[in-house]
């Protein structure tokens, strides 16, 4: 009579996703049965269509931003250990571990960098404002809203926004308390 | 001599399940049944407690994996734009806003209000089947000897009991009604009619040992009424009928279904469409219309959802029935998941394999409420008055009301909610001159595509 969730995800596993992000022994088994119940075609892995069968993550404007941060570079599936390493992006960080691979930052600036070239260029910000508002604001004012942002944020006169400029220009908000979701136990 | 032995089965189920449940009284076996069995259940909760004490207990399985914060948009985007001065002019956008929609996102991701409507529920305690064995881990030599003697009792006992049971209460059904068919209308012919329905219900209750408790009977709907009830499966009808008699409405069918619809519809008038006329949404009210308006017609039975969900919330009514102008009487139906899960997970699992997990549970047990009749009010339209019998539901039963549509179990969400979302966003950016700036850019896509 054993348990049937430890036969598809083994302790050594449990123990492995522990360390590396450090999320709790329970959140992991619990997060694995929601990871599972969300994988419909029971593969393993998810794909971009599984998370959005979630109405609420589809009615959000930047649905599709969100998913994309779960997949690597090109890939179409992502699977457990993939899946846990995003959620430990916002995991609220404890004063004593205060761990540099996982941060809110970078994942919100990944919403913005589409390109991946880690820089915010005009035309991505231009894209995700056209996303969050959709038709309700025209060209030209989201433009001048676009070149303002930068011009606020960018240091280095090369008319985009990297991660250190994105870091400056949030420093006053608390990111931490903001991007980070309050798991229980 | 086998034949003996079939005979002697036969005899024994009739003597001591048909005849009561057919007049109505209770030899007491059930009860019996019942109280060990929730002795057992007791058991092994302490006992699986017991050797849990170290890791947190499943209890807080009903509590959620996560704690939102439940600000609204404004609030939230208010916070987060705090630490700087609002710009004087051209939008009021910061780089930070996104925060609240990713991470709105990301909580959704890990746990979302719909979803988890569409899967049975979380025990907070194992009962001994092993179908809700998800997390539980071995614990002693008692606890296993007791499932593995459960497994014998459920599978080897008591479903070919219900099985036998089931079969003969449905060709009662056909025969029965199809005979009072046959006389001419009358009061006898009604009389006769609801005896014979009731009746097959019953013994199908007794093929699924279910103890239902009716609450509040004198609000029982009446002739002429709409009953509306929360729907988690194809047996609530029996639940219901048990007690009282409906006319059903639906989609005839074909195959064995078909035969019981034809069969049922001889005896007293139900609402059955074919296929196409379903699409018809004039042709469906007036058919609904006009029974209603014949009083000497019985209330027809309506499950508003329009899909079966897993019996923790109410999802959103349709609003077809609440349009008729009829009285509504509306009816919460609460199972009790320890026992069974009376859930049927229609894209899992097909009727046949639903009916057979059914069959080898331990019980059904369920409260039925019967609410005060409700009529719409002045001024209020369809779906408000809807969602008013929604809310007065999910509060008898101990259920989440929510707004999400039950549809949502096979499509996909209409874009206009996200349109929405977009919509008050814009807002927040360049406050409330949205709508002609809406205009300037279909004015501008217009000058580009002429």
């Amino acid at each position: 009579m054993g348990s049937r969730a430890s036969t598809l995800l083994r302790e050594e596993e449990i123990e492995e996703i522990k360390k590396e992000t450090g999320f709790s022994h329970s959140q992991i088994t619990r997060l694995y049965s929601r990871f599972t119940s969300l994988d419909k075609g029971e593969n393993g892995t998810l794909s971009r269509e599984d998370f959005q069968r979630i109405p609420e993550l589809a009615i959000n404007p930047l649905g599709d931003r969100i998913i994309n941060a779960f997949f690597p570079e090109g890939e179409d599936q992502v699977n457990f250990r993939g899946f846990m390493r995003t959620l430990a992006h916002f995991r609220p960080i404890e004063d004593n571990e205060k761990n540099k691979n996982y941060s809110g930052d970078f994942i919100a600036f990944r919403l913005y960098d589409l390109d991946r070239d880690d820089k915010i260029s005009r035309d991505e910000l231009l894209q995700v404002l056209r996303m969050m508002v959709g038709v309700n604001i025209s060209d030209e004012q989201l433009g001048s809203i676009a070149d303002r942002t930068i011009q606020e944020a960018d240091t280095n006169g090369d008319n985009s926004i990297s991660f250190n400029e994105f870091i400056k220009v949030l420093e006053k908000v608390d990111v931490e308390q903001k991007m980070s979701i309050r798991f229980l136990h | 001599w086998p034949f003996l032995d079939l005979v002697v089965w036969l005899y024994l189920i009739i003597s001591l399940i048909m005849i009561p449940a057919m007049f109505g009284f209770s030899l007491g076996i059930s009860e019996t049944y019942m109280t060990i069995l929730m002795k057992i259940l007791e058991w092994a909760t302490v006992k699986i407690q017991k050797a849990n004490l170290d890791v947190e207990l499943k209890a807080s399985a009903s509590n959620g994996l996560i704690q939102r914060e439940d600000g609204s948009m404004e609030k939230e985007l208010g916070e987060l734009r705090r630490s700087r001065p609002k710009p004087p002019v051209g939008g009021d956008f910061t780089l930070s806003d996104c925060f609240y929609f990713s991470r709105k996102g990301i909580e959704s991701i890990v746990e979302d209000e719909v979803t988890q409507r569409f899967t049975s529920e979380e025990l907070v305690s194992w009962n001994l089947l092993t179908r809700t064995n998800n997390d539980f881990q071995y614990i002693s030599v008692k606890l296993t000897l007791v499932y593995g003697l459960g497994i014998f009792v459920r599978y080897c006992i008591l479903a070919p009991l219900r099985l036998t049971l089931a079969l003969i209460g449905l060709s009662w059904l056909v025969i029965g009604t199809s005979t009072v068919g046959l006389l001419p209308n009358s009061r006898i012919k009604s009389w006769l009619s609801e005896w014979v329905h009731v009746m097959c219900y019953r013994i199908c209750a007794r093929g699924l040992s279910a103890a239902i408790c009716y609450h509040n009977r004198e609000n029982k709907p009446k002739k002429g009424g709409i009953c509306v009830a929360n729907h988690t499966s194809p047996i609530d009808i029996v639940i219901l009928c048990n007690d009282s008699c409906y006319a059903m409405v639906g989609q005839i069918h074909g195959g064995l279904m078909g035969i019981l619809q034809r069969a049922m519809v001889r005896s007293c008038p139900h609402v059955w469409f074919e296929r196409a006329e379903m699409k018809d949404r004039h042709l469906v009210t007036k058919r609904l219309k006009d029974h209603v308006n014949d009083k000497t017609k019985l209330p027809i039975l309506i499950f508003p959802e329009g899909t079966c969900v897993n019996n923790t919330s109410v999802m959103m009514f349709k609003k077809g029935s609440f349009e008729i102008g009829a009285t509504i009487y509306p009816v919460a139906i609460k199972y009790d998941p320890k026992f069974g899960d009376a859930f049927w997970n229609s894209s899992k699992y097909s009727m046949v394999s639903y009916l057979l997990r059914m069959m080898t549970s331990w019980a059904l047990v369920c409260n039925v409420w019967y609410l005060p009749a409700m009529h719409q009010q002045e001024g209020e339209d369809a779906v408000q008055f809807a969602n008013r019998v929604k809310s007065v539901i999910a509060h008898q039963g101990g259920l989440i009301d929510l707004q999400w549509d039950g549809g949502l179990k096979r499509a996909k969400v209409k874009e206009t909610f996200k349109e929405q979302q977009q919509k008050k966003y814009s807002s927040m950016v360049v406050g409330d001159d949205s709508s002609s700036n809406r205009h300037e850019v279909w004015r501008v896509w217009h000058l580009n595509n002429p």
